[in-house]
């Protein structure tokens, strides 16, 4: 590898590192927009031009706020709860295929951190890892509501990871690759003439339908955030954290978020492309850059559809979420495994 | 570099390893315990095995540790409230270690270290669709009675979770 690929290559590790962190700060200032728009109300208006400097202003406040540990609490684990929290965030956007190639001295330079060939089960055992900085702030604060907060969290993302996985294998089975790299440029042929339209949502839309069912669970988003559920349990998990513990853990979420959507967007939304993509002429860089601006449009509608989501439906009951998961969805994921590959395999015996 | 790195792993795993058994709080114990499991991955990814790393990965440090962890945090166990065990138990446990370590030793000892070969060896062989293809080829029925096992555990934890007619619901 030649030095300036290898910067380049930095390059876009940093930037996409960056923009995590970027797209996740100002995730908490929609999220407030958005509520006020939906409750008619006209939100953050005071921090800087229509209040866009609110996520900052709030960051300031919350590393200046005493950052208090309780009495008989373990101080060390602790301060590691939410690191650890942020940390497995943080690291699972790295295998997310965010463009197409870019062709730069003669060379393709995928625009992506890291291509491993086992993408999605890099993605599944980071956010099977996030569950820990929960549970080990949640006893460490060493109170039995935020012990509660956190048993709750575990058993609702291990519950809702198995129906996730089942909606999951439908898709291998359809794509053959563990790969997201792969998965994106499956998407990207023709459907019925239109090039970049091949996008599984189409042959998976039971699959798509739990996958966002369980990603609302895993981000412990609205309505399945039971593990903060205040009318139960004060604030859940992070009742004793303040000043920057507490932010970790709520900019953690933003970050999960940002992450499920660009999941989401990448296995049945057609990832980085777009439709028409190879009949406008434009050169390949171009319709690379273009493949990343979609990418990122669609990661957004998701994420709004998050908040919209919570500013609209009220919580579940606690073992109304454990029948969901376990009498319905991972039923019906295993009903769409059978489905697809008996559909998959009626193709290969007679349309072929 | 390998080396190095490989080195490095191993310190972590005895280190962790060390680290369960001597910690006197249960929870230190489990999450050396995923320390342990964490720096085995690296060691399944050094060897090229990705998909049993990413199995370990998301089956021993994603789950089955967090159901340790969960019931572990629920037994509420403090350093203080500790009971110590008597000292003939410690004795005894000392001396059915002391020969499982020689019998592992003695196993060991005799075990040839040349069998890699450059020439035949397949570096690419831990891929997924390599390893797919020699367990639903060479090694199928083994497989499916491994699932057939589990299976049969899966039932049976069921059986004994559910509730018997007649019995009022504890909590």
């Amino acid at each position: 590898m030649e030095l300036s690929v290898l910067l380049i290559k930095a390059l876009i590790i940093v930037a996409v590192f960056g923009v995590t962190l970027l797209i996740a700060t100002y995730s908490t200032y929609a999220e407030r927009k958005v509520a006020a728009f939906i409750q008619d109300r006209v939100g953050p208006n005071r921090a800087g031009p229509m209040g866009l400097l609110q996520p900052l202003a709030d960051a300031v406040k919350l590393f200046f706020k005493e950052e208090f540990v309780p009495a008989n609490a373990n101080k060390f684990l602790f301060i590691a709860g939410p690191s650890l929290a942020m940390l497995t965030a943080c690291m699972s956007s790295a295998v997310i295929p965010f463009g197409n190639t870019l062709y730069i001295n003669g060379e393709y330079i995928p625009v992506q951190a890291i291509e491993v060939n086992i993408g999605i089960l890099y993605i599944f055992g980071v956010v099977a890892l996030g569950v820990y900085g929960i549970m080990i702030g949640g006893w460490a604060s060493n109170n039995k509501f935020s012990l509660l907060g956190a048993i709750r969290a575990a058993s609702q993302n291990i519950s809702y990871e198995l129906a996730m996985g089942m909606s999951i294998i439908a898709l291998l089975v359809l794509s053959g690759s563990l790969s997201l790299r792969v998965m994106a440029e499956q998407q990207g042929q023709d459907l019925f003439g239109i090039s970049g339209m091949n996008w599984n949502i189409f042959y998976q839309p039971l699959g798509f339908l739990i996958f966002l069912v369980c990603a609302f669970a895993e981000t412990n988003r609205v309505p399945f955030d039971l593990p903060e559920c205040e009318t139960e349990l004060v604030g859940g998990y992070h009742t004793e954290y303040s000043s920057m513990g507490m932010g970790l853990y709520l900019f953690a979420e933003y970050v999960n978020i940002f992450v499920a959507s660009a999941v989401m967007a990448t296995l049945y939304f057609g990832g980085y492309n777009f439709p028409f993509m190879y009949d406008l002429g434009l050169p390949h860089n171009v319709v690379t850059i273009l493949g990343t601006v979609v990418l990122f449009v669609k990661i957004l509608l998701f994420i709004f559809f998050f908040m919209w989501v919570r500013w609209t439906l009220p919580r579940f009951r606690y073992d109304q979420l454990m029948n969901l998961g376990w009498k319905i969805l991972i039923p019906l994921s295993i009903l769409n495994v059978v489905l697809t590959a008996g559909a998959i395999l009626l193709k290969d015996e007679f349309f072929k | 570099m390998t080396g190095n790195i490989f080195y490095f792993l191993t310190f972590l795993t005895l280190i962790a390893a060390v680290g369960v058994v001597v910690s006197k709080n249960p929870v230190y114990s489990v999450l050396f315990m995923i320390l342990t499991f964490f720096a085995l991955t690296g060691h399944y990814i050094l060897l090229n095995a990705q998909f049993v790393a990413a199995v370990n990965f998301i089956v021993y440090m994603g789950a089955i540790m967090v159901l340790f962890l969960f019931v572990i945090m629920f037994l509420n166990m403090r350093e203080d409230t500790e009971q110590h065990k008597p000292m003939l138990s410690k004795i005894a446990a000392a001396i059915a270690g002391g020969m499982l370590f020689v019998i592992i030793i003695a196993a060991l000892k005799d075990v040839d270290t040349n069998v890699y070969h450059p020439a035949v060896f397949d570096s690419q062989i831990g891929l997924v669709e390599n390893l797919g293809i020699v367990l639903f080829r060479d090694y199928l029925l083994p497989f499916e009675l491994a699932s057939i096992l589990l299976l049969a555990a899966m039932a049976g934890a069921v059986m004994l979770g559910k509730r018997e007619p007649g019995e009022r619901n504890r909590f």
